[in-house]
C-alpha cells in the first residue's frame, strides 16, 4: 500500500542566502568559491495587433474580452520562481517580443534559440501559432499555447513541439456537461454564433453531450443586430421557445451572449459565453491559495487575473518546476521532465497537474463560474476515469486525432 | 515583491501605546487544565470552545477578527492566540473570560504561526507578502521580516529555539532560518505544495507534509539533507486525492499523525521504522490535528463536512464526529500547562 521513494539530494549546500534590509548573511562557504548562477531565460510572444484582446468595450466600461495581454502571466511565473532559482543556482527571467507579423516572431524565436533559450510562452490564434510551431519544429523549443482554445491543435493538427496550458473548447463544455448532468439540466438549446470559433464551440458541446448523456433539442444561429426583419435571429425571445433546460450560448466574442440572460422566453439557466461559464481560470476561485496567486497578480497588473495570465503563469511554473525536479538547465532533461508522467504541477486548482502525452494538453481542473463566484472545480465529483480524473475533460487518448 | 509593508508597520507602532501589557497582565487563569477544545472556523470567524468532559457540548463561540486559522497556547494555558487571515491580526483569547482581549497586527494573511520560548515573540507566515515575520508581542512591533518563497506556510521552531523552519508552498522546499541572525542559511527541496512541519526521533528529524505530492518528506537536521519520503495511499483512494497537511507527533514519540486531506483519513505512521500503520476514516477535507488532554483520543477537524472526528487511539477508531462552525481549520486543548 506504501511505498518509499528513493533518498534524494537536497538543494545545493551553501544555497544562497537571503538577506533583507541589509542584515549580512552568515558566513558559511567562501562566497567566491559559489558559481555565479546558471541563467535561464524563457521566451514570450504576442501580435502588437490581436482582435482577441483588443482592449475597446461594447458600450463604456463594459468588458467583453480580457483587460490584458497572458505575458503578465509569465512574469509573475518568473517573479514566483525568485527563490528557487535562488535556491538551486538558477536565475530565471523573461524576454519578450510583440511581433507585426509571424515572421517577426519567428525570427525572434531563432534568435533566442540560438542563444540558448528552449521554451517559449506563446500567445497567438491558431493558425498563426501552427505558423511558428512549424517554422521552428527543427529547433531544440518547446511552445507554450497559451490563449488558443481549437480542438484541431489537440486533434489533427497538433504539433510536437507544443503543449498547451490553456485548455481546449472541448475540455471547458465537458466541464459545463458535467456541472449540468449533475443538476439535470440535461435537455439543451444552443445558440449558436457565426464565426468559426463559434462554431468550434457548437461541435464541442454536441461531443460533450453525448459523451455524459445530456441531450440537445436544438441548435440555432443567432446575428448580432437589432434589424426588424431578421427578428427570428436576433431576438432572444423569440430565439428561445421550445422545452429545455439550459440555454447555452457559443459566443466567442461575448457581444451576444450577454443579452441572453433574463431575455429567455421560458425562465432558464443561460451557460456557456453568459451567466454560468467553463474557465481556465477565475478571479473568485479561492481554494488551494488561488487568493494569493490572485492578489500577487493584482498587486502588479492592477487587474483581475484572467484564465490566459493563468495559462502564461502555468506555463512558466512548468518550466521552473521541470528544471527543478530535474535537476537539470539542459533542454532535454527539461523537456522529458516537462512531458513525463512525474510533473506534479501546482496550478492551484485542485489534482495535481501533468502533460497528457497523446496531445500535449495540460490536464487541468475547469472553473465553472458565474460574474463573481466560482460554483464547481470540474471535474465535478462523480465523474470517474480509469486513471486519472481530469481526463474526463478533454479528448482522452483512444479517441485522440494527434499523431506526432 | 519583497517588499516592506510601511503601512503596517506604522500601524503597528501606532497601537504600542495603546495596548502595552494587555496580553501579560493575566494572572494564571483558573481555567487551565479545562480540557476545554478550541477550534477555528474560517468562515464562521469565530473560535468554537467544546467540553469534552460534557458530551462535547459547546461553552461558547468567541467571535474573532475574521478569517481564524492557526492556534497557539502559551505555557500557562492564559491566553489563546489566533491567527485571523483577513484581518491582518492575530487576536488574544483570554483563556478564563473567553473573550478576545487584543490584538497584535502582523503583515497581510497571516496564516501558521510560533510563540518562542519566552513567548516574548510570534513567528508568522505571511501568504501574501512571501515573508515570514518576527513580532515583539509586547510591543507589537515587526522587529524582523525574512523573505521566503512564495506563499510560506507552516512555521516551527526548534526545540532549542534556535532554527526556524518555514515552508514555501509555491517555491516546493523548506527555508532554514537562523533565527538569531534573522537570515535564510538553506534551503531544502521536498514535495509538492509543502505545507506543516512536525519534529521527531529525538529531534534529528523534521517531517514535512506535501499536500499535492501526497507525501511526507524527511529531513536530517543535522545536515538539512532529505533522507527519506513516505508516500500515503488509503485504501480506495487515488494517488491524486491524497493531500497531507496536519502532522502531530505522539507524546511517547512513537507514532506520527498525518491527515490525508481530501482522501479523508488520517495515516499512522511508525516514526522509528517509517512504516506506514494504518488510516483511519474521517470526514471531508481533514487537516488540524490535536490530542485529548488524557491523550486517549485524537481530534480532527474536516474542513468541508464542518466537523470535528474524535479518533479513539486504543483501537485507531473513529469513534465521533462533533459539528463545528464554517471550515474548521485548526484546534487546541486546553490540557494540564505545560509550567
Amino acid at each position: 500500500m506504501s511505498k518509499r521513494l528513493g533518498i534524494w539530494a537536497g538543494a545545493a549546500a551553501g544555497a544562497a542566502a537571503l538577506t533583507l534590509l541589509g542584515i549580512p548573511a552568515l558566513a558559511q562557504d567562501d562566497p567566491a568559491a559559489e558559481p555565479p548562477p546558471t541563467e535561464f531565460v524563457i521566451g514570450f510572444v504576442d501580435l502588437a495587433q490581436d482582435a482577441r484582446f483588443d482592449d475597446r468595450h461594447a458600450y463604456y466600461m463594459v468588458p467583453v474580452r480580457p483587460w490584458g495581454r497572458p505575458v503578465a502571466g509569465a512574469e509573475l511565473g518568473i517573479a514566483d520562481a525568485l527563490i528557487t532559482g535562488a535556491a538551486i543556482g538558477v536565475n530565471f527571467s523573461l524576454t519578450a517580443a510583440r511581433g507585426n507579423d509571424v515572421a517577426e516572431l519567428v525570427a525572434a524565436v531563432e534568435e533566442w534559440v540560438a542563444a540558448g533559450v528552449g521554451f517559449v510562452g506563446v500567445d497567438l490564434p491558431a493558425a498563426q501559432l501552427i505558423e511558428l510551431s512549424d517554422a521552428v519544429a527543427d529547433l531544440p523549443v518547446v511552445l507554450f499555447n497559451v490563449s488558443a482554445h481549437d480542438d484541431e491543435l489537440r486533434g489533427a493538427s497538433c504539433r510536437a513541439n507544443v503543449v498547451h496550458t490553456i485548455p481546449s473548447h472541448r475540455m471547458m463544455t465537458d466541464a459545463m456537461m458535467q456541472f449540468l448532468v449533475l443538476h439535470r439540466w440535461t435537455n439543451i438549446l444552443v445558440l449558436a454564433g457565426p464565426s468559426e470559433a463559434d462554431q468550434q464551440i457548437v461541435t464541442a458541446v454536441r461531443q460533450s453531450a453525448n459523451q455524459f448523456g445530456a441531450r440537445i433539442i436544438d441548435v440555432r444561429d443567432f446575428v448580432l443586430g437589432t434589424d426588424p426583419r431578421n427578428r427570428e435571429q436576433n431576438n432572444v425571445a423569440l430565439m428561445t421557445n421550445g422545452n429545455y433546460d439550459v440555454v447555452y450560448v457559443a459566443d466567442s466574442d461575448g457581444e451576444f451572449a450577454r443579452y441572453v440572460p433574463y431575455e429567455t422566453l421560458n425562465p432558464r439557466p443561460v451557460v456557456g459565453s453568459a451567466g454560468l461559464s467553463a474557465l481556465a481560470w477565475h478571479w473568485s476561485w479561492e481554494r488551494q491559495g488561488a487568493p494569493q496567486l490572485n492578489d500577487r497578480f493584482e498587486d502588479v497588473n492592477f487587474r483581475f487575473m484572467d484564465q490566459y495570465d493563468w495559462a502564461a503563469w502555468a506555463a512558466v511554473r512548468a518550466v521552473v518546476q521541470s528544471v527543478l525536479r530535474s535537476q537539470s538547465t539542459e533542454f532535454g532533461p527539461v523537456r522529458d521532465y516537462l512531458l513525463g508522467e512525474r510533473m506534479n504541477l501546482d496550478g492551484s486548482k485542485g489534482n495535481p497537474m501533468s502533460v497528457r502525452s497523446w496531445d500535449h494538453q495540460m490536464r487541468q481542473g475547469i472553473i465553472i463560474a458565474t460574474g463573481n463566484n466560482s460554483m464547481q472545480l470540474a471535474p465535478v465529483e462523480g465523474f470517474l476515469h480509469q486513471t486519472n480524473d481530469l481526463d474526463t475533460l478533454g479528448v482522452d487518448a483512444p479517441q485522440s486525432a494527434c499523431q506526432f | 515583491m519583497f517588499r516592506l509593508t510601511k503601512r503596517r508597520f506604522a500601524s503597528a507602532a501606532l497601537v504600542v501605546g495603546l495596548a502595552v501589557g494587555t496580553a501579560l497582565t493575566s494572572t494564571p487563569a483558573s481555567a487551565a487544565g479545562t480540557g476545554y477544545i478550541f477550534i477555528s472556523n474560517e468562515r464562521t470567524h469565530n473560535v468554537l470552545v467544546l467540553d469534552p468532559a460534557n458530551n462535547f457540548s459547546v461553552v461558547a463561540s468567541i467571535p474573532t477578527s475574521r478569517r481564524p486559522r492557526d492556534l497557539q497556547i502559551n505555557k500557562a494555558h492564559t491566553l489563546l492566540y489566533v491567527a485571523c487571515g483577513d484581518d491582518d491580526v492575530i487576536d488574544v483569547i483570554d483563556i478564563e473570560t473567553l473573550t478576545v482581549i487584543d490584538h497584535i497586527p502582523t503583515g497581510r494573511s497571516p496564516e501558521m504561526f510560533v510563540l518562542n520560548a519566552e513567548e516574548t515573540q510570534l513567528f508568522v507566515s505571511n501568504e501574501e507578502n512571501s515573508t515570514a515575520q518576527v513580532i515583539e508581542i509586547a510591543d507589537k512591533i515587526i522587529v524582523h521580516e525574512i523573505p521566503t518563497g512564495a506563499e510560506p506556510e507552516g512555521v516551527m521552531l526548534s526545540p532549542d529555539g534556535a532554527t526556524l523552519y518555514v515552508t514555501s508552498e509555491i517555491a516546493d522546499m523548506v527555508h532554514v532560518v537562523d533565527v538569531a541572525a534573522g537570515v535564510v542559511t538553506d534551503n531544502v527541496i521536498v514535495g509538492t505544495r509543502p505545507r506543516r512541519f512536525a519534529i521527531a526521533n529525538n529531534d534529528a528529524e523534521l517531517w514535512v507534509s506535501d499536500e499535492l505530492s501526497g507525501t511526507v518528506t524527511i529531513i536530517d537536521r543535522a545536515t538539512n539533507r532529505v533522507i527519506d519520503q513516505l508516500q500515503f495511499l488509503p485504501p480506495g483512494f487515488r494517488q491524486v486525492d491524497v493531500t497531507p497537511v496536519g502532522i502531530l507527533l505522539s507524546p511517547d514519540g512513537q507514532t506520527m499523525y498525518v491527515t490525508m486531506g481530501r482522501a479523508n483519513h488520517v495515516a499512522f505512521v511508525n516514526v522509528a521504522t517509517r512504516a506506514i500503520e494504518g488510516y483511519t476514516l474521517v470526514g471531508s477535507r481533514a487537516w488540524g490535528l490535536a490530542l485529548s488532554g488524557d491523550q486517549t483520543q485524537l481530534y480532527v477537524t474536516n474542513g468541508l463536512s464542518d466537523d470535528m472526528s474524535v479518533i479513539d487511539l486504543a483501537s485507531r477508531r473513529n469513534i465521533l464526529t462533533v459539528p463545528t462552525g464554517r471550515v474548521p481549520h485548526s484546534i487546541v486543548v486546553d490540557n494540564e500547562p505545560d509550567v
